[in-house]
């Protein structure tokens, strides 16, 4: 079965996207990707080391011809740091889809709604295609959209705290409002917690910490593949109805 | 004579002298950097890829130099 999902006209088959940071070394992180069946990465824009201009590179690792560098503002505070790393991005990378995340305290790394929604204006108007991060507001989502977010993408619960997705009602008033894709971005810790994003019927999972911080990153790379295939699987097969009470699944007639 | 003609930027928030006159291409390029792996921004301006040759720099400029590195 194809179950592929689109973002801004492009098609990708698979609906985990994983970040690169925080990994033991460019080898493990290149090793969890490929075990994760990712086709899009998330990277960060930073000054290049001008004393150390040798230093291996994640392009080295991981061949942006390959897969899709998704260049993310984390770190960014204002809206207009963001739009400062995204200008840039587009520059070193020669693309428009980028992922727009501006936060609003270091403590919680929540987003400034009202930073995002102007970046997302701004970016939209210079032709860029931005996937935003953002709370899981139902009515700051459909701001977003009609701001130009080819992407709608709620945290699951604070950047890498790992623990899972804490407002199931609204990412799935999220989903259901969305015309755009929903990603859940943050909050994942195991797999179990990407089969119940994928079960609400958002589009596809970002993480980094969830892998990257697992004990064998590798092995956890190829859960969150499965676990996101699995969630999806069930959500287009239809979960049964909830029930107060138990109802037997042998026939009650004929028993001896 | 040959005259010292040395020019002070701030590249990625140090000060640095380059002997001048020298383009970006060529100060990128003294770096030992590739070129087609960064972004440069000049006094908060973009400089496309496709000009850098053509911008020469002046004393005083503020350099951002840029490239991806792994981040979530």
């Amino acid at each position: 079965m194809t179950d592929s999902w689109s973002v801004a006209g492009r098609t990708f088959d698979s609906r985990l996207i994983v970040g690169t940071g925080k990994y033991k070394d460019f080898e493990q992180n290149a090793a969890a990707l490929e075990a994760s069946g990712a086709q899009i990465v998330t990277v960060a824009v930073r000054r290049v080391n001008v004393s150390d201009p040798n230093a291996p590179m994640l392009t080295d690792y991981i061949d942006p011809k390959k897969v899709t560098y998704l260049p993310n503002t984390a770190g960014c505070f204002t809206g207009d740091e963001a739009i400062r790393t995204l200008r840039l991005a587009r520059e070193a990378g020669g693309w428009d889809l980028v992922k727009l995340e501006v936060l609003g305290e270091a403590k919680t790394l929540y987003p400034d709604m009202r930073e995002t929604l102007k970046a997302t204006e701004i970016l939209a108007k210079e032709g860029f295609l931005p996937m935003v991060y953002c709370a899981d507001d139902p009515i700051a989502a459909k701001q977003l959209e009609d701001a130009g977010a080819v992407a709608i993408m709620p945290l699951g619960a604070p950047i890498g705290s790992g623990l899972g997705i804490q407002n199931k009602v609204m990412i799935r008033l999220i989903v259901e409002g969305a015309k755009v894709p929903v990603l859940v971005d943050a909050g994942v810790g195991t797999a179990s917690d990407a089969a119940v994003a994928m079960e609400l019927g958002c589009d596809g999972v970002l993480m980094n910490t969830a892998i990257a911080e697992a004990r064998d990153p590798i092995m956890m790379a190829g859960a969150m593949k499965l676990a996101v295939q699995s969630g999806r699987a069930a959500y287009l097969a239809g979960r049964m109805g909830r029930r107060q009470y138990a109802d037997p699944s042998s026939p009650l007639a004929g028993l001896i | 004579m040959a005259s010292s003609n040395l020019i002070s930027i701030q590249l990625n928030g140090e000060k640095r002298s380059f002997e001048g006159p020298i383009s970006l291409l060529e100060l990128i390029e003294s770096l030992a950097l590739k070129p087609n792996k960064v972004a440069v921004e000049r006094n908060m301006e973009i400089v496309p890829r496709s000009t850098l040759a053509d911008v020469q720099c002046a004393d005083g400029d503020a350099l951002e130099i840029v490239h991806f590195v792994g981040g979530g």
